[in-house]
């Protein structure tokens, strides 16, 4: 074997050993992107190998080890639909970098910038005159029996301006070293984010490598994709609004779109963010309606208007269509763009470039032949067990069917499908690429890879990122490549011979950012989430303290009677518990508490937190994130032993209890003082208020002072160390009252809420003509005054074995009023989160 | 025939309504048969934001958005429209219907046409539809002949029945239960056309109605009506009316063709923040002048 190993493999502890190459040399049997087909080492890995020689396996498993915390710690995830796991699987990240030379990768960007050009001309024929289909060029089926082609859109963008501004191509090598493109991705090509965090990734846990390897940058495609979106505004020229559209966090990519919005600099908004005025889209916020004029979306074509696309779509935005085509906001990619991610096109392609681009193609397709083709038919059922076959038109992720792997009678089958409806199938050769280290266990293993590039459009060409996001198959004899199927991702290094120029979007070390406060901007429904997020956290804070108190109770072993201070405690826990009059804890107690994620108990609350937090990840530190995560994690992992189920129940909720105060202290220190943190605070503290309300209703109304019952009351509000240092004695329900209710020093208490609250609501904008715009402000006037009046050692006395009717009534209007001000601060700030609904549909008859 | 045409749609709302948008298809294209000589909306309330395109295939389209509160929305649409009387294709002339199935297939000068001949959201092709075109389709008829005798028997052998079927119900359930209204007929009749390799179209558009003699003409008892047009290479597109059996002549006001009936629905709405709506429909079709 001739191995061309730079200098000897001697490792670090000076013991003569195998390298890495030699030793992957052995394991990589098929065509491979390291070795020659005589098993040498390629040139252009040859520096790299070497520094990983130096490194050695141990140190390598430790800068895995370092890349992957740092991957867990920023929250980079990926979600897999149908995985128990499904949300916020972290992403898969290979340490080993695919090496490409950069003159292979100018070679390949020349045929990528033809193709994107020739799909971009495609699209304006077919969403235009037609003529490649009414001249033959290409089958009338790939256009009008197309799902992906959404009649509306014909005609829907200025002309002489791009359909296509984002191309993406999944990219294989062959054997011969020859690349072909397997997938045109036209509508939202996503995965460009990831690369950029692959790479940040890779930059940190192998900086010397990445130094010494003359890697090329991936920052000036992002600052092309800046300035091509900044230069479709229509309006607005100068200072163009852009925001980035996702479909939301249960999106798979949703971490990669908050990612991308961040580092380009653009709002992330939902569909019902915006909103559609006089022909204008506008993003809706707390001070108002601010007008859009560029739209970059992660949302599908037929998703992004439910008046004239899909009526059923929650994610878009109805009128949007009306606004693009009267050029009033740019979409990018234009809405449409999705019907050339048919496979059908893909054998049109080379006479498709003749006619429209009058040059030859210069990266072809993996072979594919259009079984609506009577030869191409007959060919594909001939040769069946060599094919790929897979749906000739957009599909929503079905996978391609290999017929090799098929037993006899499946592949009859389908070949019967096809013959029964041969143009909605195309047959692909199996596309097998070259393999590619990666790292499996410390050492170099090949796995299958193709490369996803990236192009954005730039005055009439386009500009190809120098750089792409690999994927690898999950297993070494894995042919399939896919994120959804469990494989990996690794950062794709375009080398270069000569030292490269230094290219950021981050400001450059040394030049003064210009300074910048948070302002507005607040999206109505940002505000929304937050508000519900503080409720949602102060009510599952507030549940655990009384669960705490009142197990607390019953387990007591010191001999005191608690049996009513129990049964009242009990009383207060809310609806959504599934608890009898019970004060045994036994596993259907426990399992009440616990509840269901996705309804009632502890688990149903806290997953109510997690919900809202997910969709304000960006929000939050990854430290504040990860408290979160915790909580979460914290009730779903317990697990209830049937013979002593409340054995872990006790150190779950003081863990609980640790957490939402680590949160809350998080929150208090570390997020600025701008609205976002005012709508947190606002639904935590009228959540406080709401709880106190209900709380002492149920247990300080009741007859007699049963001195049990306060002191578990001053418990669950954490009030006792409180009491005691203000009264020393005994404890009295009207000083218990007034320590929870009228004490406005009292940080656990209500007058203490509704101070802040009054100034939470004072610091907030107010629309001067908005109708009845101080009605929350009045409330909350109406809530401190009376609470203020209230003579709380007259409302508290009675008579023996009397409930106190008057705090009762007292503490009912305080919830009345307190539902009153929560409904007023909607109305005012989040009356724009509002779901469309498709009107009913008017039906036609005859006489 | 003048035809002076009054399609009022109203929707009631139990709470108001801060935003809505809604695109209609009212105003009649012109075609060979018919112009259009005017049409206009009065809208309530009158702040409503408007304007017009043509959708792909050559309909109006006209869009209204009403960005204030509102309770209630009325859109009145007036048109007068002339509709002439047409020779109609001598049925017996036209080439036999395998012939046509087999031009459309192949040929490059009917490409236009081909986009008719495939599945869409209403209207699936099947053998069981085929299986039951065929009777009225025997070896080497004239397609013209094979397609009335078709539109006969539909308007025989199927019980028109208000509220039996919704938009959207299947031609094979409106097959089995053979009942339905003129939606269901039309759609059932194209799948069947189709079925058959044939390129047809939904038709939506107003139907006149007669008094009974002697009776006077009531208002509000006119309808939105649809039917079906069938592609002739020799003709071009030849109307059928399934639900009445008859072949359109000068009673039938066309408004807008499409693939089927989600191409040209008279009207849909997306509210922003309303719920709960009611409404009422009602069409007036006035002759106002013979064109003889």
């Amino acid at each position: 074997m001739n191995l061309h190993v730079p200098h000897d493999s001697i490792n670090i502890q000076g013991t003569l050993s195998p390298g890495f190459a030699e030793r992957y040399a052995q394991k990589a049997t098929a065509a491979d992107e390291m070795l020659e087909p005589n098993r040498a080492l390629r040139p252009h890995w040859q520096p790299l190998i070497s520094m990983l020689d130096e490194l050695g396996p141990r140190e390598l498993g430790k800068r895995w080890e370092q890349a992957r915390r740092f991957i867990h710690h920023n929250g980079v995830s990926h979600n897999v639909y149908g995985d128990p796991d499904g949300l916020d699987r972290p992403w898969s990240l290979d340490l080993i970098p695919l090496l490409i030379p950069s003159e292979q990768w100018d070679r390949l960007s020349e045929g990528l910038v033809q193709r994107a050009q020739l799909l971009d001309r495609l699209l304006a024929d077919l969403y235009g005159p037609a003529e490649t289909v009414l001249k033959g060029l290409l089958p009338p089926e790939l256009l009008w029996a197309n799902s992906g082609f959404l009649r509306p859109c014909h005609g829907s963008i200025p002309t002489h301006s791009h359909w296509l501004h984002l191309y993406s191509a999944d990219i294989v090598r062959t054997a011969s070293g020859e690349f072909q493109v397997l997938t045109d991705r036209t509508q939202a090509p996503s995965g460009a984010g990831y690369s950029l965090e692959n790479r940040i990734v890779l930059s940190r846990t192998l900086p010397s490598e990445f130094r010494q390897c003359n890697v090329e940058r991936l920052a000036s495609f992002f600052s092309s994709l800046r300035n091509t979106l900044a230069s479709l505004a229509h309006t607005n020229h100068d200072d163009p609004y852009v925001v980035l559209l996702t479909p939301g966090p249960y999106n798979e990519t949703y971490f990669e779109h908050s990612y991308l919005a961040r580092y380009l600099g653009y709002p992330l908004v939902q569909g019902n963010d915006l909103t559609v005025r006089d022909s204008t889209v506008y993003v809706k916020t707390l001070e108002g309606l601010r007008r859009v004029d560029v739209i970059l979306r992660r949302v599908d074509d037929d998703y992004c208007d439910p008046l004239e696309l899909f009526p059923g779509s929650y994610l878009g935005v109805p009128g949007l269509l009306q606004c693009a085509r009267l050029g009033k906001v740019a979409v990018a990619n234009a809405l449409g763009t999705g019907i050339l991610q048919a496979a059908g096109f893909l054998p049109f392609l080379p006479a498709l470039c003749r006619y429209l681009l009058g040059e030859e193609l210069k990266l072809p397709s993996v072979q594919s032949w259009w079984c609506g083709d009577a030869s191409s038919l007959q060919y594909v059922l001939e040769n069946l067990g060599d094919l790929v076959i897979k749906s000739a038109y957009p599909t929503q992720g079905e996978d391609p069917v290999f017929a090799e792997d098929l037993p006899r009678d499946e592949r009859d089958e389908l070949a019967q499908r096809i013959r029964a409806y041969p143009e909605k199938y195309v047959a692909q050769e199996r596309a097998v690429s070259c393999s590619t280290p990666s790292l499996v266990a410390n050492d170099l293993e090949p796995r299958r890879c193709v490369i996803r590039s990236y192009l954005v459009a730039e005055g009439d060409s386009y500009v190809v990122m120098r750089g792409a996001l690999t994927r690898i198959a999950p297993s070494n004899d894995s042919l399939v490549v896919s994120l959804q199927r469990g494989g990996g991702s690794k950062d794709t290094w375009v080398v270069s011979q000569a030292p490269v120029s230094q290219v950021t979007l981050l400001p450059p070390a040394g030049e003064p950012v210009p300074l910048s406060r948070e302002g507005g901007g607040l999206t109505s429904r940002v505000a929304d989430d937050l508000f519900w997020l503080g409720r949602y956290l102060e009510r599952g804070e507030s549940q655990v303290r009384l669960s705490r108190g009142t197990i607390a109770r019953i387990t007591d072993q010191s001999g005191v009677d608690n049996t009513y201070a129990i049964e009242k405690l009990l009383a207060a826990w809310p609806t959504g518990f599934l608890l009898r009059a019970n004060v045994e804890l036994n596993l259907e107690f426990i399992e009440g508490l616990l509840g269901q994620v996705d309804g009632s108990g502890l688990r149903g609350l806290i997953a109510s937190v997690h919900g809202f937090a997910r969709v304000l990840r960006d929000r939050f530190s990854s430290d504040a994130w990860r408290i979160l995560q915790q909580i979460y994690s914290c009730v779903t992992d317990v697990q209830v032993d049937p013979n002593h189920p409340a054995l872990r129940i006790p150190e779950l909720l003081d863990n609980l209890i640790e957490r939402f105060a680590a949160f809350a202290g998080l929150a208090g220190d570390s997020m600025t003082r701008g609205q976002a943190w005012r709508f947190l605070e606002i639904g935590r503290r009228i959540e406080r208020v709401d709880f106190i309300a209900r709380f002492l209703r149920k247990t300080l109304t009741v007859p007699g002072s049963d001195s049990g019952l306060l002191e578990a009351v001053l418990e669950v509000m954490d009030c006792s160390l409180t009491y005691r240092r203000r009264y020393l004695t005994h404890v009295e329900t009207h000083a218990v009252a007034d320590l929870l209710l009228a004490d406005e020093s009292n940080p656990r208490g209500a007058a203490f809420q509704l101070a802040q609250l009054e100034q939470h609501l004072n610091a907030l904008p107010r629309e001067n003509n908005q109708l009845d715009r101080n009605r929350d402000r009045r409330t909350l006037l109406k809530l401190r005054t009376s609470i203020q009046l209230a003579d709380l050692m007259e409302l508290c006395r009675v008579p023996e074995g009397q409930p106190r009717r008057a705090l009762h009534a007292l503490l009912s209007e305080v919830i009345d009023q307190l539902a009153l001000l929560s409904d007023a601060v909607a109305r005012l700030y989040f009356s724009h989160v509002e779901f469309s609904r498709e009107l009913g549909e008017v039906s036609e008859e005859t006489t | 025939m003048i035809y002076r045409i009054a399609h009022k749609t109203r929707y009631e709302y139990a709470d108001a309504v801060p935003l809505s948008h809604n695109l209609m298809r009212a105003r009649p294209r012109n075609t060979s048969a018919q112009s259009c000589r005017w049409h206009d909306f009065s809208i309530l309330p009158v702040r409503a934001i408007r304007g017009e395109h043509l959708d792909y295939f050559g309909n109006h389209v006209s869009w209204l958005s009403v960005e204030e509160p509102h309770t209630e929305l009325t859109i009145d649409s007036h048109s007068e429209v002339e509709v002439r009387l047409e020779l109609r294709p001598e049925l017996s002339q036209a080439r036999a219907w395998e012939q046509v199935a087999e031009a459309i297939r192949g040929s490059s000068d009917v490409i236009p046409a081909r986009q008719f001949t495939f599945d869409s959201l209403h209207v699936r092709r099947s053998s069981e539809l085929a299986a039951y075109a065929l009777s009225s389709f025997p070896p080497g008829r004239s397609l013209l002949e094979c397609a009335f005798d078709l539109t006969k028997r539909i308007h025989v052998e199927f019980k028109y029945l208000p509220g039996s079927t919704k938009i959207g119900t299947p031609s094979l359930e409106v097959l089995q239960h053979r009942r339905g209204v003129c939606q269901d007929f039309a759609h059932l009749q194209i799948a069947c056309f189709r079925s058959l390799g044939l390129a047809a179209r939904y038709v939506s558009g107003y139907l006149v109605t007669t008094p009974p003699p002697g009776k006077p003409r009531l208002t509000g008892v006119d309808a939105t009506h649809a039917w079906v047009s069938l592609f002739d290479p020799d003709f071009g597109w030849v109307d059928f009316d399934p639900t009445n059996g008859v072949m359109p002549l000068d009673s039938h006001i066309t408004v807008a063709w499409g693939r089927d009936y989600d191409d040209v629905g008279p009207i849909r709405g997306i509210l922003i923040g309303g719920h709960r709506q009611k409404l009422d429909v009602s069409v007036d079709v006035v002759p106002i002048e013979s064109g003889f």
